[in-house]
């Protein structure tokens, strides 16, 4: 039983030092070893991005809860010009052509 | 073949050691292979240690005493599935059992992100692999389940109060929450240590953090209803310090997955949400320090062990480098939005964060207290359940009232005036209520009378935005009632998915308060053929019964139950005697009454040769919402869990990297 137990126990470790190095065995060389780097730009547009779907999400809830009565003609009215403007601006700012080069991607006016 | 069981443990503990290390350096050098690699090793380390599980599972079933393990937590009338059960009924195998979900966890949450948080995964891999590293570190040179010795001719058995089917789901249930908490933690702190704070490591997380709490949520509850009907003290919440070890992390995570929503719908509370992340996790590290160091007494606890020490300076390491990186990383966790109104929604989620976390840490503190001063004093002094049931009134109850008014107020900011109309009907029914409640004689208890106007309350406001949003559905897509409150549902499940999961705490609460406030309790010795009454229900004890199972001999006392003269049950209260563990435990016999969802327990606090039998018996009514809550708040959990194919469209296109602008 100690035998088989043992040869049991080194097929397992044998296993698991094929899975560990299956990138490797895959791909013994190569021309590009590097992680995706993430550049100053890549986080900008992140950022954007993350801005102008908040800022749509929040347009979209504020318009629900105008129809339920949970928020009122006025406040619907003083919250919904700021919020597209963020929104318009999060998306102009994303849009390459519009901006006409990547170093024009920039963060909108805080509302 | 324990050598099996211990080489698979060696494997483990070189694997993810390798995730550490060679993750890290991966990570830190930008190394795409490598990092591939420290991946591959954590799932590897799942397969190794699955190998460890299913020899200490085999051994369990053909009762292999020469397992120290099995033989010290099973016998040979042991039925199945408890035997099976043993394997998270002592130390070390609860241990194999915690490394067993944490590999899975890791294999699985790596693999899963792999693509949505590609350039995070690489820095959580490490992280990932520290904390396995602690486990599979403790199985390997501290508490090994495969320790083993000359067999004797039949093990030591189980203890009786575990011999529940209980047993099968509860521990299992809340390693699930214990453990998944490891995710969220893990990915936060790659974020930090990447320096990509932003919403990634949230959107990577979201159903692990959910599933982990809902899993801790129900672990819990399944552990009250075997407190309640095993243990027999009439109970389900003691305020134990193993109890309350897991209520902590479910009470750090609720917060988180509230201050969550705010980061992401405004892009504030970055610290908050890792300082909580941090908090919900050192917690349920912190859960099984108590439960396994000895330091506390609990009749959840194992025994005195070595492991204390190292729980203790593990939790120690996690603190101060969190901290430190939180500290290091400060300038990045910058929000650039601020809360704009007190009367907000937001707002109203940092109140509740504010009592949630108040709360957690005044039970913290509750049950750090004997340490401390058995530490400073030399003898240890505890404090009991006037001291936790002041904190739940005081938190538990503003916390209750939030629940109904955070759905009715706006985000951002809310008018006095409109915040005046989405607060009428929800205020008049509360009203109503309170006042009906009052003029019932509810007034006996102030914590339950306030508890049932404020359940009001928030019952009225979680079915007005129900109805509202409805509505406005129909009025959107000219669609039926059911179809617009399917619709409703299906597109925002997160939204109405909680909203589901506060109707199951409403529940749980209203249960709790009157199971609590308005309980009769009525103790007596009676002789066969004599009776006692107990808000109009009359119990005759008839006799005892004696019966021989296959682990036990059971004693039942008959008692007939009628009330107003018509027999309405008859229940069995006894005690069952294990010659193997030679323990005795307590067997009540309870009668739900469906129709008022209140309960008739009854306990034989001890029988006599007599045949005297001295009696307790409770009344509780409305205990059995608590337990109905717990399919509610599965349910609620299971909507804000399901996809949405739209939602994970949108946030596919924001991280993909081609969506790069070019």
């Amino acid at each position: 039983m100690t035998l088989a137990a043992l040869l049991l126990g080194a097929l397992v470790a044998v296993a698991a030092v094929l899975i560990v190095a299956r990138p490797f065995l895959r791909e013994p060389e190569t021309k590009d070893d590097r992680l995706l780097p993430r550049g100053e730009l890549e986080d900008r547009r992140l950022a954007l991005a993350e801005e102008r779907d908040r800022a749509l999400a929040a347009l979209k809830e504020l318009e629900f809860d105008h129809r339920t009565g949970k928020v009122s003609d006025d406040d619907y009215r003083a919250a919904l010009g700021p919020l597209r403007r963020a929104a318009a601006d999060a998306l102009r700012a994303l849009e390459p052509r519009a901006q006409s080069g990547r170093e024009r991607v920039a963060f909108p006016e805080r509302q | 073949m324990p050598e099996l069981g211990r080489a698979a443990l060696v494997v483990t503990l070189g694997l993810v050691l390798y995730a550490v290390l060679a993750g890290g350096w991966a990570a830190a050098r930008g190394r795409r292979r490598l990092a591939l690699s420290a991946r591959n090793a954590l799932v590897a380390a799942f397969c190794s240690t699955l190998v460890a599980s299913l020899v200490l599972w085999a051994a369990l079933w053909r009762h292999d005493f020469s397992f120290t393990y099995v033989s010290d937590h099973t016998s040979r009338k042991l039925p199945l599935g408890y035997s099976l059960a043993a394997f998270w009924g002592g130390q070390e195998g609860s241990l194999l059992l915690w490394l067993l979900i944490l590999t899975g966890y890791c294999a699985l949450a790596v693999w899963l992100t792999g693509r949505s948080a590609r350039g995070l995964v690489p820095w959580v891999v490490p992280v990932l692999g520290l904390v396995a590293s602690f486990f599979a570190f403790m199985l390997v040179v501290v508490s090994s389940p495969f320790a083993t010795q000359l067999a004797p001719a039949d093990g030591a058995g189980m203890t009786p109060s575990l011999q529940n089917p209980y047993m099968l789901a509860h521990p299992p249930l809340l390693y699930l929450g214990y453990v998944g908490l490891t995710i969220p933690f893990a990915f936060g702190m790659g974020a930090l240590l990447s320096r990509q704070t932003d919403e990634r490591w949230i959107v990577a997380t979201r159903r692990w953090t959910l599933s982990a709490w809902a899993f801790l949520g129900v672990g819990q509850l399944l552990g009250a209803h075997w407190a309640y009907t095993e243990i027999g003290w009439g109970g389900y919440y003691a305020w134990d310090p193993v109890e309350n070890a897991a209520l902590m992390p479910w009470l750090a995570a609720t917060a988180f997955l509230h201050s969550v929503m705010i980061q992401e719908k405004r892009g504030m509370l970055k610290v908050w949400n890792m300082i909580l992340v941090a908090l919900a996790f050192c917690l349920s590290i912190f859960g099984t320090f108590l439960t396994r160091s000895g330091v506390v007494n609990s009749i959840h606890s194992f025994s005195q062990s070595p492991l204390g020490s190292w729980f203790l300076g593990f939790i120690v390491f996690i603190v101060v480098a969190t901290a430190l990186l939180i500290w290091v990383r400060l300038p990045l966790l910058h929000a650039r939005t601020k809360l704009e109104s007190l009367a907000s929604r937001e707002a109203t989620f940092l109140y509740n964060n504010l009592l949630l976390v108040a709360f957690c840490l005044t039970i913290l503190w509750g049950v750090m207290w004997p340490i401390l001063t058995e530490a400073v004093r030399g003898t240890p002094s505890t404090v009991s359940k006037p001291y936790y049931n002041f904190f739940l009134h005081s938190f538990g109850l503003p916390l209750l009232l939030l629940m109904g008014i955070g759905p009715l107020v706006a985000w951002r900011r809310a008018s006095l005036r409109a915040l005046g109309r989405t607060f009428l009907v929800p205020f008049g029914v509360a009203l109503a209520v309170g006042v009906a409640l009052l003029a019932a004689g509810a007034g006996s208890s102030l914590p339950g009378l306030l508890a049932y106007t404020f359940s009001a309350f928030v019952a009225a406001s979680i079915a007005l935005e129900f109805t509202r949003g409805t509505r406005a559905r129909r009025s959107l897509a000219d669609e039926s009632w059911p179809g617009a409150f399917a619709s409703l549902i299906a597109r925002n499940r997160r939204r109405y998915g909680g909203y589901v999961v506060h109707a199951a705490v409403l529940m749980l609460a209203i249960g709790v308060a009157g199971s609590s406030a308005y309980q009769t309790v009525r103790e007596q010795k009676l002789m066969p053929g004599q009776s006692m009454t107990i808000d109009g229900r009359t119990l005759t004890y008839r006799g005892v019964q004696q019966r021989q199972a296959s682990n036990a001999q059971e004693f039942r006392a008959v008692v007939d139950v009628s009330i107003g003269g018509g027999h309405v049950t008859t229940l069995y209260p006894g005690k069952n005697v294990y010659p193997v563990e030679q323990q005795t435990s307590n067997e009540v016999s309870i009668y739900h009454d469906w129709r008022n969802g209140g309960d008739l327990f009854t306990i034989a606090d001890q029988i006599d040769k007599s045949g005297a039998v001295y009696f307790k018996v409770l009344v509780k009514p409305l205990v059995n919402l608590i337990w109905l809550a717990g399919f509610i708040f599965v349910g609620g959990s299971l909507i804000a869990l399901w996809p949405d194919a739209a939602e994970q469209r949108r946030l596919a296109a924001r991280y993909a990297p081609e969506a790069a602008v070019a």
